[in-house]
């Protein structure tokens, strides 16, 4: 067990620093970033010593050497655009990513699981066709689009809605989170719905296969014969068993949610670090980058780590040292 | 010279509504408005940039201060005037305080000047607008700037920098985001939240010295998408939105429960070609073959820009929401000329004189720009080289993000010099009036006399240079009035670059909140009032 999670992190210091490399190097493809700071009235003596003072004006691989050092000494460098410690920065924004992405995972397990299951256990029922007809569109319907109708329709039709932003927020244990007021929920509703309906539609597909199947088991068909009860067998039986590829498929997700939140945040004007990497990405803000991808990386190493735990937890047939071999 | 030059003081005719005097009477007042970019900090001084100095101008002032108009007039100074060539005197307004109560006096305006050039770690100083300049206190409410040249622009620059309290001229960045600055400004409204990325909530000043404001607090939210904040305004999260997408403008306008304002901007938008190379490295014969520039024959510039339909651009594509141009900025400007209306279309005029320039087949060209950095820059870009095409230049466009274009457009090609043939470029006269405009543009490119450095065309033209300097010296406004428009006349009758349009600057309100449209694109609450 120890020897496999040491073996994962050895793993994921290599991606770290491969990461590292293609990022850094990648951004002064696009540009030099001098062109996005200066204001356009400054002369070149003004431009010259801007790019100075930030070390733009070094080779590249000189910088990258820079960086490096001081990444060893545990500085990531400061953002361009904001004068702040890159990883202060996003580390700032992300319960508000966090929060949403959260939010967004129970909507895709509370709304998807129920319907998978159902159109699984009565595949031919008119219900069973309509929420997969749905599911299709719940794939294919482009993020920003969605997110616009669920705008028009809840927020300026209807009215039930707020249309932006995030609710206050109070601070427990040194997080911030805006969910435990009601208006806190009414902010996060649209755009965690937006952000959960791919997964929705995910888990529905999983759900429905992984019941399917499950339905002609012998120990279904067994516990059927022994007199259980319908709901006990569903509950428990089927359940338990379809549960391990959706508990895998959406940790990964989840980390996807986090990641590249990018979309809904902008189109809800949600203060997340979605909309920080968007704007690092614009204004080639190259430390934010950087840093930005450096915390994802460690963030789906972290959860598949937890995948594995849960997993191996779920299926006594795993045992986390044979992944190893 | 007056007791105090009024720079531009001309009559602008369009859209300005007139501001109702309100009586303020019902108490907590809330104003919301969405604003399209992030801020990057709270620090008057840290990063020179649109959103950071909108909102710095509610709890800071300048010493002088630019109406709706970009128009000099008296803020915290309440008179100056030109002593000699190269000494400017200030008279500061007395019995103006800081949030906290202290006085206003010369030496914050000393301090300030020391600070706004030093900021450590600033993307986008302000040095610009302080070096060079040497202060003195005559008393606690004059001031005296000496150059070392004759400078007209000192007050104008002293409309850009933000005047802070001396106590807080060690003050960090990071002390200014987190509120720290306790003394605040002179402003009429305070800090009150700073919330990185998402908004910025400000209270009233109650002894504000120019009067207290209507609103007690005011939030301006970050909605970096533009569909967004259309409908955050539609839903009622927000009462003001700036920057409404022209594709919206027209339906905003038949909403009974909504109101749009708009006035001319400062920015044109415009096209750069290459001027400085015997070949240029997007432009060859139609059969491939490499040919000499013939962007550096005046008659090929002005076929290209007799062949631009700007009537056509505007309708068409901006819908309405911009002015044709022709000079770098609306004649309502100072130091513009009243004798350059844009260019008429005039194809077979245009066809005649690229026959003339020696080229009636035409040649191949690749014309550059951004994708989403100005308004419907790409169609712009699209129309325009069509509208080349019928001249008979076979055309090719490619649009690139503003990360890649900007560094290639200024130094992407062999020794550092701008890459592309053709390019479509916005300039905005932050100083509202054209010197940065000709100086950065069609000044020759001369790194150590700091002239030129935007001109991605490296037009370089004597006669041009000899105006300008002259204009940049006098320090007599209607003699330099004149002498600009003079520099703008050759650089725009010799096609220096060809200009396309005026940007229109447009705000929406929920029906009852009035907006004062600014042509320097801010969104200031001190410009909003309730009927």
């Amino acid at each position: 067990m120890i020897a496999f999670i040491l073996r994962r992190l050895a793993q994921s210091a290599f991606v770290v620093a491969a990461m590292l490399v293609i990022v850094f190097f990648g951004v002064n493809v696009v540009g030099d970033p001098i062109w996005m700071l200066v204001s356009p009235e400054m002369d070149q003596q003004q431009i010259a010593e801007t790019a100075r003072a930030f070390g733009l004006d070094r080779p590249i691989w000189e910088q990258f050497l820079i960086f490096l050092k001081n990444a060893a000494q545990g500085d990531l460098g400061r953002s361009f655009i904001h004068g702040e410690s890159a990883i202060k920065l996003i580390l700032d924004r992300m319960p508000a990513t966090l929060e949403l992405a959260f939010v967004a995972l129970f909507m895709a397990i509370l709304i998807g699981l129920p319907l998978g299951l159902y159109a699984g256990l009565k595949p031919e029922s008119r219900i069973s066709r309509m929420i997969m007809a749905i599911s299709i569109l719940g794939f294919s319907l482009p993020t920003f689009w969605v997110g616009l109708m669920l705008i028009l329709t809840f927020a300026v039709s209807l009215g039930w809605l707020p249309a932006t932003g995030r609710g206050p927020t109070v601070s427990i244990l040194g997080i911030e989170t805006s969910l435990l007021s009601l208006q806190g929920w009414k902010h996060v509703t649209l755009p965690a719905l937006n952000l959960a309906l791919l997964k929705i539609s995910l888990v529905i597909r999983l759900a429905r296969a992984g019941a399917r199947e499950a339905a002609l088991m012998d120990y279904v068909k067994f516990a059927r014969a022994k007199g259980l009860s319908q709901s006990r067998i569903i509950g428990v039986h089927i359940l338990k068993n379809i549960m391990i590829p959706i508990v895998t498929v959406l940790g990964l997700e989840f980390g996807s949610l986090v990641a590249f939140s990018v979309v809904t945040e902008t189109i809800f004007a949600w203060p997340g670090m979605g909309r920080l990497l968007l704007e690092a990405i614009t204004r080639l803000d190259r430390p934010v980058i950087v840093a930005y991808v450096m915390v994802v990386v460690v963030l789906f190493v972290v959860i598949n780590l937890l995948v594995d735990l849960v997993y191996s937890a779920l299926d006594p047939r795993v045992r986390l040292t044979e992944a190893t071999s | 010279m007056k007791p105090f030059s009024v720079t531009g003081l001309k009559a602008l005719g369009l859209a300005a509504i007139a501001m109702p005097v309100l009586a303020v009477t019902a108490p907590a007042q809330e104003l919301k408005v969405g604003i399209s970019a992030e801020l990057s900090a709270m620090d008057p001084h840290y990063h020179n940039l649109t959103p950071n100095n909108m909102v710095s101008r509610h709890i800071y002032e300048t010493l002088v201060g630019q109406d709706e108009k970009q128009r000099l007039v008296p803020r915290l100074a309440e008179s100056w005037k030109a002593i000699d060539d190269t000494t400017w005197e200030f008279k500061l307004r007395k019995g103006v305080t800081f949030h906290d109560g202290s006085p206003f006096t010369a030496d914050d305006v000393i301090a300030t000047l020391q600070r706004a050039p030093n900021v450590p770690k600033s993307p986008s100083s302000f040095s610009a607008y302080v070096r060079g300049k040497e202060l003195s206190k005559v008393d606690d409410h004059t001031i005296r700037i000496k150059t070392a040249q004759p400078a007209p622009l000192v007050p104008t620059d002293m409309s850009v920098v933000a005047i802070i309290p001396a106590k807080c001229k060690d003050s960090t960045t990071e002390d200014f985001n987190l509120g720290k600055c306790a003394t605040g400004g002179t402003g009429p409204y305070k800090q009150a939240e700073y919330v990185a990325g998402d908004r910025v909530v400000l209270t009233a000043n109650e002894n504000y010295w120019g009067g207290k404001e209507p609103w007690s607090k005011v939030t301006f939210r970050v909605m970096t998408s533009a569909p967004t904040r259309v409908a955050a305004l539609l839903a009622g999260d927000v009462d003001v939105i700036e920057h409404v997408p022209t594709a919206d403008v027209a339906r905003l306008k038949g909403d009974a429960k909504l109101e749009v304002f708009s006035t001319v901007s400062n920015r044109v938008i415009y096209f750069h070609m290459d001027h400085f190379r015997e070949v240029s490295p997007f432009i060859t014969a139609k059969n491939g073959s490499e040919i000499k520039n013939p962007l550096r024959n005046l008659k090929v510039r002005q076929a290209l820009s007799m062949a631009i339909n700007r009537p056509g651009i505007v309708d068409r594509i901006m819908e309405k929401e911009a002015i044709p141009a022709g000079q770098l900025l609306p004649d309502v400007f100072f130091g513009t000329s009243k004798n350059l209306p844009p260019v008429k279309f005039d194809l077979a005029g245009a066809k005649k004189l690229l026959a003339e320039a020696g080229y009636p087949d035409g040649f191949k060209m690749k014309l550059h720009g951004t994708n989403g950095r100005y308004l419907n820059d790409t169609k712009i870009i699209e129309a325009v080289a069509q509208m080349f095409s019928r001249l008979g230049i076979e055309t090719e466009v490619e649009t690139l993000p503003a990360a890649n274009f900007f560094s290639r457009a200024s130094q992407g090609g062999a020794g550092n010099t701008p890459e592309f043939s053709f390019i479509l470029v916005g300039w905005g006269a932050g100083t509202g009036e054209s010197s940065d405009s000709l100086k950065a543009l069609l000044a020759t490119f001369d790194p150590k006399k700091g002239m030129g450095a935007t001109n991605r065309g490296r037009y370089s033209n004597p006669d041009f240079d000899a105006k300008l300097d002259e204009a940049l010296r006098t320090v007599d406004d209607a003699k330099r009035d004149l002498a600009l428009a003079a520099a703008m006349e050759i650089g725009m009758k010799d096609v220096g670059l060809i200009p396309t349009h005026y940007q229109l600057n447009t705000w929406a309100a929920r029906k009852g909140f009035k907006v004062l449209p600014r042509t320097d694109e801010y969104t200031l609450a001190m410009g909003i009032r309730k009927e």
